[in-house]
């Protein structure tokens, strides 16, 4: 496991039904690219976030794929649509082959 | 031919142009973040400033808008990575001595805050003006037993960060008489003192020259209410020494060393010159 890595996200705890909300995602991570090389010329493997998803209630609202140019602590943004309340589930997965978890509730009011 | 240059050359300064336009930011634009701090990011200079400047601007305030807009919410300040990561730091013990920092001073927002407005300070214990680094580092060393952290490295900015980050919204205020007024002396003799092979001084760029472009940066008026400073160029914190060891390099002279007495006394200086505006750190710059 790349050391450090520390999900984050925000979003709001209560919402009405049917109503869009913007979802704030932010993941510590090195996002070493694979390009670059160490002072004895020796190319630094890659280890990147190379996936990225978002589901809510078993539904999945998001799902991307990172490429190794993106800059470290990768944030996203995005909007979804509350139907009813429920859990929504983050989940990242590293290059070396773990995976982050984190999850929010949201309340209908 | 030559109708056809001038077309071309039209052409792109009309493309300059419009990439100036998107990028001014609005000097007048508030900064409050997290919804509920209200940052002073424009007042009148501080007394001893009279004849130099009327008006003192946060760095903030030469910012495009979208950088100013990762400052205006925690979630989106990439500083504040660092602080929760020291956040742990402060809450783990290390050393000898096996304290950690909050063994001593308690919940950092109620131990430290206040702390970042007036240093760089007068310690009478020391005989010297000491900075927030120096006082981190004589705890690691004294009391916990620790490794000194290294004076411009990551670990020390980001619990200087942590340190300032409840501090924001408070005015700068260090103190420049009594004691610590030679100190104060000498960093104002460094600022206005022309270094390296450009011989420029602080006060070439930074107070004559502010808000104009030095080729493609908008120069500041230089004060170091926002630091440690997240920068999008290194994509981390910066200290107030780091970046002055990287502004008196560009004159291309030989640099103090970051901790060393100069640039302590620089930084009570130039810390003094915004007396008044807000702790920012940890603030986002380009």
């Amino acid at each position: 496991m790349a050391s450090g890595v520390k999900p984050r996200v925000k979003a709001p705890k209560k919402a009405s039904a049917g109503e869009s909300v913007v979802i704030k995602t932010l993941i510590s991570h090195k996002m070493e690219s694979g390009q670059r090389k160490d002072s004895d010329g020796n190319v630094i493997p890659r280890s990147i976030i190379n996936r990225f998803t978002c589901d809510y209630n078993g539904q999945n609202i998001i799902d991307v794929a990172l490429a190794p140019a993106i800059s470290t602590n990768p944030y996203f943004e995005f909007e979804a649509t509350i139907p009813e309340a429920g859990e929504m589930k983050f989940t990242w997965y590293d290059d070396d082959g773990s995976v982050y978890e984190t999850a929010k509730t949201v309340e209908i009011g | 031919m030559k109708k056809a240059s001038f077309k071309v050359m039209t052409a792109s300064v009309a493309a300059l142009a419009l990439g100036a336009g998107a990028a001014a930011a609005d000097p007048e634009a508030d900064l409050v973040v997290n919804g509920e701090i209200r940052m002073v990011t424009k007042t009148d200079a501080p007394a001893h400033l009279e004849g130099h400047l009327d008006t003192i601007r946060s760095g903030w305030t030469f910012r495009t808008s979208e950088t100013q807009a990762l400052q205006m919410d925690d979630f989106d300040n990439p500083g504040m990575i660092f602080v929760d990561g020291a956040q742990e730091a402060w809450d783990t013990a290390e050393g000898t001595a096996g304290k950690a920092c909050a063994d001593c001073h308690g919940d950092v927002a109620e131990g430290m805050m206040g702390v970042r407005a007036v240093y760089p300070k007068w310690n009478e214990a020391a005989g010297e003006v000491r900075t927030i680094e120096q006082m981190v580092n004589e705890c690691r060393t004294d009391r916990m037993g620790a490794d000194a952290y290294k004076y411009d490295g990551g670990d020390m900015a980001a619990m200087v960060a942590l340190i300032s980050s409840v501090s924001r919204g408070m005015p700068v205020d260090v103190a420049i008489d009594g004691p610590a007024q030679e100190t104060w002396e000498k960093g104002q003799e460094i600022y206005y003192t022309r270094y390296g092979q450009l011989e420029l001084s602080c006060a070439n760029c930074h107070e004559e020259n502010y808000d104009y472009y030095i080729r493609a940066d908008h120069l500041s008026q230089g004060h170091i209410n926002g630091f440690p400073t997240y920068r999008l160029k290194n994509a981390k914190l910066n200290t107030v020494h780091a970046r002055f060891k990287g502004c008196v390099r560009d004159t291309r002279a030989e640099t103090f060393k970051p901790g060393s007495p100069e640039f302590v006394a620089l930084e009570l200086y130039v810390a003094s010159r915004g007396n008044g505006l807000s702790v920012e750190g940890p603030s986002v710059r380009n």
